[in-house]
């Protein structure tokens, strides 16, 4: 069951409905500066491949890139950390967007009920707080508002520390979505979206992981 | 449903005959015992016999083979007999005219390969039979509609409209006898045993369509085809509610359900979500299922979930006020123009507020008017009452003392339990008029059921809830499935 790469990840799932970043997909460094200055600094640089998976324990996204220069030096030393094994690799170079909320969304195919969609709190005490609800595709809208209603954190769906409310219909555009990506699609097996950061209440996805058959 | 489904099922619930096979003349075995119930639960169908000696239990007459059976009379066959003389049993069952047999015999699915294979060879031969095989490896059927206790063990339950299928039969006898505590009742209860013809979402399928039926009630502990058990539910749940048990909702439970029914293993918020999703009410416990199920049956639904506490004393508002703030109930702000009406009826001591505490202010005509006022209200979808029967424990006592009947005693004690009474069918009475639900909760329902405020509760037909707490659990179910409903409406 072969895992795409990031940008191979949110090709698939686009054009159902789901907020990604504006992102580019270049080959060289001076390329990368190229794109960061036509997305406007700061920016974010990772490397991706169809075998590279765990971007972030090997040390292969860089944030917070402000300028020129420090995009040209990440570009450069991410595309020297490439392995062997990795095969072909590229430079995603996005936007750097920030927000205090994370959530995470995806397709997970449950052995007696088939693919479902996944609604949870993110950030880095996920696991931990295990606060999430399924409902089993196709998902309508009134159904993946109800979904969102299941999640015991309300509070982190309200205004939250100047930030407006998480705007609702785009979170149920997003659960629809992959949902709709599903029904079109039945090669995925499954997808993680982690994290659907809060952007001023719009929920984007700055990552995306799809495994298919 | 196709009609040969139907008819199946009309001949297991509603037999016009029934047959037990393998009828024992030892009153402790299964074979005694269900003829027993048959004959003790006032069935008044015909009622036949097979054993492998001719003569006389109970008063029926037992014949050595079913071909010395009258044709065309029998509906039902109550199979004890073991798993291996099964088939031909069947068979010469088919050509007298049965055209469902409830197998209570064990030894198929649950007892090895070669079990599995018999059962596999029973579900071929029901279908080339035409014949609804309920079971095998099951404690039996209820029907009250039908006076029919076809089971292996007790209880018979009060009629009622509660429609119960479980994978467990224990749980059928568990949830019947909580309809014999409570006086709400039962239509059909079967358990599905191994269920290999005929499965939980069948019989849920003939609940939904059964005149004499209003509530499902299941407990299930795997779902073979969760896709299939999805999409019927679902359709189940939207003709009528449908209360849900599952056993090995954690990783404990679901070990011990591998070994109990051979279930998979699978993520229960997957599970919740589904339910959810189905608009299925899923209980945590056994005792939970059955007061939702009974609360379905007995309350209308609310149309909100503005809810007014009414109590005559302030500890048992302010405990059930945080059982409501903890569901997604809301103790809704008392309207001025109810706390004004209010003001009208009781002394200045009242709470002025909801939850709304008589502080002992009543009088003679203040429960029912108060009763009134409140659940009246447009702006109050549902009412928890707490504080009946607090007078006539104090009846009991008195009655039980020395001193009875003298010293006005005697009086008073009556006066007490007619009050009761009284309060408790201004409660049901207000909640028919208003269509709203009405629950009434004390603890003595459980440890003085003889109390004159829950037998009058329990004689209007109502569930008298054993504490507030559980009263608020089982409102916020029909809270959830009225939401459920009301988002759908048009859709």
């Amino acid at each position: 069951m072969p895992t795409l790469s990031e940008a191979e990840s949110k090709r698939r799932l686009a054009g159902h409905g789901i907020a990604f970043p504006d992102e580019r997909v270049v080959q060289s460094a001076p390329e990368a500066v190229a794109a960061a200055a036509a997305l406007g600094h700061p920016v974010v640089l990772k490397l991706g491949g169809e075998a590279i998976a765990h971007k972030t324990e090997r040390g292969l996204v860089r944030l917070r890139l402000g300028d020129a220069d420090a995009v040209a030096e990440a570009a450069e030393a991410l595309l020297a950390a490439a392995r062997p094994d990795d095969g072909e690799v590229h430079l995603l170079v996005a936007p750097m967007l920030a927000g205090n909320r994370e959530l995470i969304a995806g397709l997970h195919h449950d052995e007696q009920f088939g693919m479902t969609v996944m609604l949870g709190v993110g950030g880095i005490l996920a696991e931990a707080v295990a606060d999430v609800a399924f409902r089993l595709v196709p998902v309508s809208r009134l159904e993946a508002g109800e979904m969102i209603d299941d999640l015991a954190t309300q509070k982190l769906l309200g205004e939250f520390r100047g930030e407006p409310a998480v705007d609702r219909e785009a979170l149920i555009d997003v659960l629809v979505g992959l949902s709709d990506a599903a029904m079109a699609d039945a090669s995925i097996l499954s997808a993680d979206l982690n994290p659907l950061i809060v952007v001023d209440g719009r929920p984007v996805a700055v990552d995306a992981l799809v495994e298919v058959a | 449903m196709s009609a040969v489904e139907s008819d199946g099922f009309r001949a297991l619930f509603e037999p016009r005959g029934v047959l037990v096979a393998g009828v024992s003349t030892h009153p402790g075995k299964f074979g005694f015992v269900s003829l027993h119930n048959i004959l003790a639960s006032g069935y008044t169908g015909a009622v036949y016999g097979t054993s492998r000696e001719a003569g006389e239990v109970l008063g029926i007459p037992i014949v050595a083979s079913v071909e010395d059976l009258p044709d065309g009379v029998i509906d039902l066959v109550f199979v004890c007999t073991p798993a291996p003389a099964n088939a031909d049993l069947l068979r010469a069952c088919a050509k007298k005219g049965i055209r469902a047999a409830f197998i209570a015999s064990a030894g198929y699915g649950e007892a090895g390969e070669e079990g599995q294979q018999m059962q596999a060879d029973l579900v071929a031969l029901a279908d080339e039979l035409g014949m609804l095989v309920a079971g095998p490896n099951g404690q039996g059927v209820v029907s009250t509609p039908a006076n029919l206790c076809a089971q292996i063990v007790a209880p018979y339950p009060p009629a009622g409209a509660i429609g119960i299928a479980s994978q467990s039969g224990n749980f059928i006898s568990s949830f019947m006898n909580y309809a014999v505590q409570t006086g709400v009742g039962v239509s059909r209860a079967v358990s599905a045993g191994n269920a290999a013809h005929v499965t939980i979402p069948d019989y849920l399928d003939f609940y939904a369509q059964d005149a004499a039926t209003r509530v499902a009630l299941a407990y299930v502990e795997g779902v073979p085809d969760g896709r299939t058990f999805f999409e019927r539910t679902r359709a189940v749940a939207a003709s009528m509610p449908l209360v849900l048990v599952k056993g090995g909702a954690t990783a404990g439970g679901q070990r011990a359900a591998a070994s109990h029914t051979g279930s998979l293993a699978s993520d229960d918020r997957v599970f919740d979500g589904m339910c959810r999703q189905a608009g299925i009410t899923r209980a945590a416990t056994i005792e939970e299922a059955f007061e939702a199920a009974a609360t379905f049956a007995t309350q209308p639904l609310p149309s909100g979930n503005r809810v007014v506490v009414l109590t005559t004393a302030g500890g048992w508002g302010v405990v059930t006020a945080d059982a409501i703030s903890r569901s997604s109930l809301a103790l809704t702000p008392l309207p001025d123009d109810l706390r004004a009406a209010l003001d009208d009826k009781l002394p200045p001591r009242w709470s002025r507020n909801n939850p709304v505490d008589l502080a002992g202010a009543e009088t003679r005509d203040t429960i029912p008017e108060v009763i009134d006022l409140i659940v009246g209200h447009p702006e109050v979808d549902a009412v928890i009452y707490l504080g009946l029967g607090i007078q006539s424990n104090q009846a009991a006592l008195m009655r039980g003392g020395q001193f009875y009947p003298d010293h006005g005693i005697e009086r008073i004690v009556e006066y007490h339990e007619r009050q009761d009474a009284r309060f408790a069918v201004a409660a049901a009475e207000a909640s028919d008029r208003f269509r709203k639900p009405v629950l009434t909760a004390t603890e003595l329902a459980i440890t003085h059921p003889a109390n004159a405020g829950p037998v009058a509760v329990r004689l209007s037909g109502r569930l008298c809830y054993a504490t507030a707490n559980r009263a608020v659990t089982a409102l916020d179910h029909l809270w959830q499935r009225a939401k459920h409903q009301q988002a759908r409406v048009g859709a």
